[in-house]
């Protein structure tokens, strides 16, 4: 059975378009002024992502980050910016110390992409061995309920206060006008 | 080097994680509402949980543990977003405002 005419070449296309999706999200998250598009650019970044995850041969990660962060994390921050403000505030100070303190943001941020790039590109990384399962749903249930069963318990205990905590928080002050 | 070989570098998806993360740094200092930080701190998980799943594409001998802690981090995501959402609805109840400038009280 011959492959598909040219199928790499579409296979490496579709991982550039899935690579650019999540920059390009992510730079619209943190870049955006109103408060919503950069919402919608962390939806955009998640969905790269479980572009990435299927790449990374993780199918059943590709639907969960679909379903947590797109379905549960994205619509729950929607619901806080339609209960609080939508935009970002205009820059108060003077525009010569704002323009500093961008500069200094950004000096940060490239350091620190400058040099994990820098060990992700001349690291001496390891070569996998064999792998020893498959890393199918199956294998990743059976260890969800053999060997990380104290981890799963406490993150269900984890959501559980969670739950309780924002059910807490946000209820104090609904009488107040 | 072949273009059709890239999906199989980890290089690239780790310097992918990098940009994330340092991204999420960026808009951290940057943002001047809660909600805007919040979603930084979003992108700071994303990329964590990609490197995670890097090393576990290439690096791990057992390919199910990643997958596994990955799981994890995405619950624990969602648990700090319900929790930091209710502390910014309650915080927006009392001062009508989330602007991190205007929050400051306990300042000096």
């Amino acid at each position: 059975m011959s492959p598909f005419p040219l199928s790499s070449y579409l296979v490496a296309a579709i991982f550039g378009f899935v690579v650019a999706t999540t920059v390009a999200g992510s730079l619209i998250a943190i870049l955006s002024q109103r408060i919503i598009r950069s919402v919608a650019g962390l939806a955009l970044c998640s969905l790269g992502l479980a572009g990435l995850y299927y790449f990374l041969n993780s199918p059943f990660l590709a639907l969960m980050e679909i379903l947590i962060y797109i379905g549960a994390v994205c619509v729950t921050i929607i619901f806080g910016v339609m209960l609080s403000e939508t935009d970002e505030p205009k820059p108060q100070g003077k525009p010569g110390r704002e323009r500093w303190w961008a500069a200094i943001a950004a000096l940060v941020s490239v350091a620190i992409f400058w040099g994990l790039a820098r060990t992700s590109l001349y690291g001496a990384w390891p070569v996998a061995g064999i792998p020893v399962t498959d890393g199918s749903v199956q294998t990743i249930g059976v260890s969800l309920l053999t060997t990380y069963s104290l981890p799963f318990e406490l993150i269900s205990l984890v959501l559980l206060v969670a739950i309780l905590g924002a059910l807490t928080l946000a209820r104090g002050g609904r009488s107040k006008p | 080097m072949n273009l059709s070989h890239l999906p199989d570098q980890p290089a690239v998806y780790l310097m992918l994680a990098a940009f994330l993360l340092a991204a999420g740094i960026f808009g951290l200092i940057r943002r001047r509402t809660f909600i805007g930080m919040l979603i930084s701190g979003e992108l700071i998980f994303a990329a964590a949980g990609l490197n995670f799943m890097t090393a576990n594409r290439f690096m791990a001998p057992d390919p199910a543990v990643g997958q596994i802690v990955v799981l994890f981090i995405m619950g624990l995501a969602a648990a700090e977003v319900a929790i930091a959402l209710s502390i910014i609805l309650a915080v927006y109840r009392n001062y009508r405002s989330i602007h991190s400038k205007e929050l400051s009280e306990l300042n000096g």
